[in-house]
Order: C-alpha cells, then structure tokens, then sequence
C-alpha cells in the first residue's frame, strides 16, 4: 500500500529511477527518544510517504484509572509526561476539582503555578537537548541537562520527596508546603543556574550557521495547518499563533503575571526551538513574580470532605479516623457530571475529559495529549524532506510516548 | 655501509613512526572522551583501574581493547560474509600505509649516513597520499553494501559521495602548497617551511596558502567522516551508519581506522600547512631571529625540538578534531554536497590560480 502510495506521490519520477526504499525508523532507534515507529518510504534520502504508528508504550491509562480512586489516579498521570510530571498532576486535579466546584487557597494556586512553570523549563530543557543530540551536538545537551539536575536535586526532590513521578498535588491542595528555605533556593537556581544555562546554548546555537541551516525550512507548517491539525503548544505558537491557555483561558493565576507569549513565524524546526528557547525566559519571569508575591496561609482547603483529616485527629478522633478509612478505602466523594479542564502544559493544551457517576472514583477519564495531534502531523511536516529533517523535526515537535499512548 | 644497517634503520624508523601514531590513537580515545567531559561540564571516564591506580581514566582504552576481543564476532544472517569480513580490513589498511610518506624530523646523520626520519621517502610523497587514503572509502562502501540492512547502505551510499566529492576539494586545495613550495615530496616542503617570509614570519603554508589551509582543514574533517562531516555514520539517523551492523573486534577497526585518519590528517596538515618538523625560527645552528639576535644551540638539542614541535603541533590539530566535534551540529547531506562542490571546489580553484598569478608575478619581478 504505501510502496504504491509513494510512487504515485512522485508521479513515477523518482530521483534514483529505481523502486523506493521503505525503511523502519523504531520503534527502537536512536532518535525516536520512546518507542515509536515511522515507516518511511524514500527516494534516495528523500521521503515520499511517512507512516507513523504508536502504541509501544500503551499502558492502559485510562481504562486502568477507572478502577482506582479519585486520589489513587494521580500517581497514574506522574506517566503521561514523565519529563514534566508536575504538570500531569496540577491538570488532572483541576479537573477534578472543576466538577467538585472546588476554589482552591490562594497560596496553593501560587505554589501549582511555580512548580508547572519549572516543569515547563526542565521539558524544554529536555526538549531542546534531545532535539540537538539528533542534529549531532551532544554539547548542548548536556549544557541543558546539568540545569535540569539541579531543579531536581534541589527544588523538587525536596518539595516532593520524589524525582521523577512526583505525585504532588491533592485534589483540594497540595501533599504538603514549601520546605524552608525552598523560595530562596529557587530564586538562586533560576537566576544563577537556569538563565547561564539558557545563554550558553543560545550563544552555542543561535548564530551557528550549521544549526540555522539545519533547522531552518525544516518541517515547516502554516498557521491555518497547524489549527486545522489540532497543534498547541510551542508548534501552533512557533506557527504564528498567539495561543497560549496561560493568557487566553487563563487558570489559577496566570492572569496576575506580567509575560509574554513568543511566537514564531514559519513553523519550523528553527522556529519551534527559538519559542522553546524564549518560553523558558518567560517561564523564569513568571517564577521570579510568583516567588515575589507568594502569600501566606494554608495549602489545602478547609473542607473535610475533600482533604485527609490532621494524623492527629485520626489518632484521636474516632470520627476522624473513619473519614480517614473511608477516604482511603472509598476515595473522595465526587459529584456526578462531566467536565473538561484544559491546561497549557509543556507539550501544548493537555485536557482531561472526566465523566463522574459519583463512586469514590471516576467513571472514565479521557485524556487530550498535546503531542497526539503533534504525532499525527508528522507525515504533513516531514513527506518531500529528507531522512535527516525527520530527526530534527521528531525532536523538536517533541514527541513523549508516555501521554502518546497513555 | 652494509645492508643489515640499512634494514635496521628501516625497521627502527618504521617501529617509532607506528608506535607514535598508535599510541596517539588509543590516548585519543581517552583524550575524546575526557575532553568530551571537560568541554560538556561532567567527568567522563574515571573508573577503570589498575592496582587502585585509575590516572584520570586513562586504562580505558585498555579496557575496550579487551571488551572488543571478548565480543561475539558476529556475521548477521545475509550478509556477504567475504565483504563484509574484508571492510574493516579496507578500512584500517589504508589509514595505516598513509602514515608511510610523513616526515617527523629533519634528516639525520649516523655513522656518516644521512638518514631521513620518515619511514618512505617518496618522490611523489603527496600523490601517494591521496592514491592511498582515496582508498579508504572502500572500506565504508563495502562495509555498507555487504551488511544487508538498510541503514549500512544509506550511510555508504552518503559516505562514497562525501568522500568523493571532498577528495576533489582537498587534492586541488593543496596544489597551491605544491605551487609555492615546488615539490610534491613531503620532506621537500617541510624542509622549504624553514625559511622565512619578508624576513619576519616563518614560511609555513598557513602564511602562504590561507585560502588552501582552511580549504583543506574542512576537507579533511570530511574525510575522516567528523563532525561536522560525520553524517555517514550520524547516528540519530542511520543508526551507526555504515557499522551498523558491525560488533566486536570488527567495530573497533573502524574506530581505529576513524582515529588514525585523525592522527596521519593532523600530521599531514602539520607537514603542509604549519613547517612540519620546522620549529620557528630554529636553524641548523641555533636559534636566528628576525631582529639578527641568535644564539647557539647544540645539535641534539635542535633534532629535539623539531621532532618535539611536530609531535606537539600533531597533537594540538588532534585535540581540534575533538574539540570541533563537541561544538558544532553536523550538516544535512544535502548541505555537505553543496558545500564541497558549490564552495570549496570553486574557491580552491581561484585559489590555484591566484597563487599561480602571484607566483608569476614574483618571478617576472614585478
């Protein structure tokens, strides 16, 4: 089928003047980061037709959070995005706490805000380093990864007790507050460590005449494609488009922050690491703002139906040991509907679409993944580009099997 | 005097010649991988030890000499087992039998024989180089059709046209040398590197021939397959390119032929470009400067510092490979295509002909 395809596509004048080559890219391959799988068809270097397939990574996510509690599925959305998994949590909660009408504090709306925006840094980070890897400058990487570390070792590890599935939020608050002495230490990482980070590469890359060659025309989409394909994030803005669900469906408290939304022009490998490059400087503004004016006050709300009693009072109180059971045994009490909540991950628009009968967890919970649409529009951004822009653009569209296949 | 002198001076030369250059290739193994570290913020190598000893890393060369030989030595299923078993072989060969024709020191006299040090003194020096090293892309080409699978091909199919096409760039970028220094015998030009240029500036081909030197600089990173040329094997896309499916003992030839094309490019580039054996301002006698200030210095200590200036000039442009693959991305197939026919072909060509101009000029006495 797709050997016909391919050959139909070059109008039976191919380059070689011999049949094309199909050729399995993954789904274990150096540049595919996760398990995927292109099959790609290519005359000489060029490539006529490109199939991608998904599902290596499939585990079941959703059919498998409709036998857990409301709480026990927030250790499941740590592996959609495992490079920003403080995000997966702040998204799916907030949909939880949609369909519960709950206002959470305003200092646990602060603290959601500072970790999804170090989340946002480090996946670009990730990102912007893979994506150079595959154009053959390791360099780059590692300038990126050693930030990366950092925000790990010495914000999150310390906020969260765990590295990669941090399995933070609560529905209703946050598993705990701040450490001492976190604010200072995340003011210290972004201006000392995060921002040198940022400059280094850019001053390696930027004005590199190789690299803007490279990347540069590199699967390129417009930005009436790029909507039409259901692209968010950092492709739709690289595109042209100023849509940013920060700014225009703006959640916790976004609006309250001075920044700005990059965008692009062409839509390409270039453009797409240059939004990259300026929404983590951005993202640095917003922590430094947030830090600023983070309030006092409690973490969780004050509702005993949606927060674990005090250990204390379950100790104590024989009331607040069976809430305390019933919690753990049945799960908070949602009320039955259905919502969806959007919010602006790394990747773009990550929804959760959530249907409540009212049990002590939920229904069915669909997922909206940025990178889906991403993934199906590789075919668009890659057909009559080399085998090489394939690379390049698989890294910087930024492709994680994990929220890819659920 | 008598043949068995002879033999050993050969044997000698050619033992000290190979030695240095093999031992250069596995310290660069090291040198790559720390420098890698050093230039990326982290540690590298640090774990292989010897009698608690670990001296920086510097025993894992050793340890992957003896990981290669233990290896499975694997022929995948349908691969042309002759070819496949002879690419490696084409490879390394040709790397090795380059090194045959460089000068590492001026002549010396022993027992009232004069006694160059170069293995071969040839009188067509440079065309043997290119004859020979031309010769490695059959390594890569084999090793890319005999391996039966589809990223091999694709990286041999890029590498026969890259090398190829630089070959063209690289023989014209050095006829200017040959213009200027009037001799395509390597210990010819090293020894017309000595002199000066208007009395200051030592006549190195890099002062001579800027034009030539960067032309050949670039083209010996594609010829040695390196960033920012390495696409042949650029492994996000092909895999390992054209070694793919290589394991082993086998592997590690290509690594060795990859790093000895480092060591032989350097030292060529040192022999052509900056006075090879040369040491600035360093005579027979002693040290003469531009403003008549000389002094004497004695004849060992002369053989000594021409050989140790091009020991540390070879090494230096082997840390450049290095360092140049750290830094930069490499370029798209496409890129490399325009760039060796579309750039550096036409410049090398004004290049011949404005030296010849030059020189036509200077003869005329104009």
């Amino acid at each position: 089928m797709t050997e016909l395809a391919g050959t139909r596509k070059s109008g039976g004048k191919l380059d070689m003047q011999s049949e094309p080559v199909i050729l399995n890219i993954g789904p274990s391959h150096p540049a595919t980061h996760a398990t995927l799988r292109f099959v790609a068809e290519l005359d000489g270097e060029t490539i006529l037709t490109l199939t991608p397939e998904f599902g290596y990574l499939h585990r079941c996510f959703e059919k498998e959070s409709e036998n857990a509690t409301w709480t026990q599925v927030i250790p499941y959305t740590d592996r959609l995005n495992y490079v920003s998994a403080l995000m997966n949590n702040v998204g799916y909660v907030m949909a939880v706490e949609k369909l519960c009408g709950i206002e959470v504090t305003e200092r646990c709306k602060y603290i959601r805000v500072l970790i999804c925006e170090l989340s946002r840094i480090i996946d670009h980070m990730v990102c912007i380093g893979t994506n150079m890897v595959d154009l053959g400058a390791l360099t780059n990487f590692w300038y990126f990864w050693k930030p990366r570390e950092e925000v790990y070792m010495h914000l999150i590890e310390p906020l969260t007790g765990t590295r990669l599935t941090n399995q933070y939020t609560r529905i209703g608050g946050l598993q705990w507050d701040l450490p001492e002495g976190w604010v200072e230490k995340c003011r210290d990482i972004c201006r000392n460590v995060v921002l040198p980070a940022i400059a280094d590469v850019n001053a390696l890359l930027t004005k590199n005449r190789i690299f803007i060659e490279r990347t540069m025309g590199a699967g390129p989409i417009t930005a009436r494609e790029a909507i039409a394909r259901g692209f968010t994030g950092p492709c739709l803005r690289a595109a042209g488009v100023p849509f940013d669900l920060r700014k225009d469906q703006t959640y916790l408290v976004y609006d309250r922050f001075d920044f700005d939304v990059p965008i692009g022009g062409n839509g390409d490998t270039c453009d797409r690491y240059m939004v990259r490059m300026e929404e983590m400087r951005q993202s640095v503004r917003i922590i430094e703002q947030a830090l600023d004016r983070l309030p006092g006050g409690p973490v969780n709300i004050d509702d005993t139906r949606y927060i674990l009693p005090d250990k204390q009072l379950v100790y104590t109180n024989i009331e607040a040991l069976m809430q305390h059971f019933k919690f753990i045994m049945e799960g908070i009490k949602v009320p039955a509907g259905e919502v969806y909540s959007a919010t602006e991950a790394a990747n773009g628009e990550l929804g959760y679409y959530i249907v409540s009968k009212g049990g002590g967890g939920p229904y069915k919970i669909k997922v909206r993944p940025p990178c889906f649409p991403l993934f199906q529009g590789m075919p668009h951004l890659c057909e009559g580009q080399m085998i090489a822009d394939l690379v390049a653009v698989l890294g910087s569209v930024n492709i994680i099997a994990g929220e890819l296949d659920r | 005097m008598s043949p068995l002198f002879d033999l050993a001076v050969a044997v000698a030369r050619i033992a000290v010649f190979i030695s240095f250059c093999l031992g250069l290739v596995v310290i660069l193994t090291w040198v790559e991988r720390k420098g890698a570290a050093y230039i990326q913020d982290r540690r590298g190598p640090n774990r292989a030890r010897i009698l608690g000893l670990t001296l920086g890393g510097i025993f894992h060369p050793l340890a992957d000499a003896i990981k290669f030989l233990f290896k499975e030595d694997f022929i995948p299923d349908g691969a042309h087992r002759l070819f496949y078993q002879m690419a490696p072989m084409f490879a390394l060969a040709p790397a090795i039998m380059t090194m045959a024709v460089i000068p590492f020191g001026p002549p010396v006299t022993i027992a009232g024989h004069q006694i160059p040090l170069q293995i071969a003194d040839l009188n067509v020096g440079i065309l043997y180089l290119f004859a020979i090293s031309g010769m490695t892309v059959y390594g890569v080409v084999l090793a890319g059709w005999a391996s039966n699978s589809k990223y091999p091909l694709l990286g041999g199919l890029r590498s026969s046209a890259q090398m190829l096409s630089y070959e063209v760039s690289m023989g014209l970028s050095v006829v200017g040398i040959l213009m200027v220094f009037q001799s395509v015998q390597l210990s010819e030009i090293a020894r017309g590197q000595g002199e000066l240029l208007f009395g200051i500036l030592p006549k190195w081909g890099v002062f001579v021939q800027p034009l030539g030197f960067i032309l050949f600089l670039t083209a010996l990173y594609a010829e040695a397959n390196r960033t920012p040329f390495d696409l042949p094997e650029g492994e996000s896309e092909l895999v390992a390119g054209y070694h793919t499916e290589y394991g082993s003992f086998k592997f590690s030839m290509f690594m060795m032929a990859e790093y000895i094309h480092m060591v032989v490019g350097s030292a060529v580039l040192v022999t052509l470009f900056f006075g090879g054996w040369q040491f600035p301002y360093l005579a027979d006698a002693g040290f003469a400067f531009p403003g008549g200030v000389s002094f004497a210095v004695p004849a060992w200590a002369v053989l000594s510092l021409r050989i140790g200036s091009f020991v540390v000039k070879t090494v230096f442009f082997c840390w450049v490979y290095v360092w140049v693959r750290w830094t930069i991305p490499r370029f798209r197939y496409d890129q490399v295509m325009r760039l060796g026919w579309k750039v550096m072909l036409p410049l090398a060509l004004i290049n011949i002909f404005v030296t010849g101009l030059v020189l036509l000029l200077i003869d005329k006495g104009i």
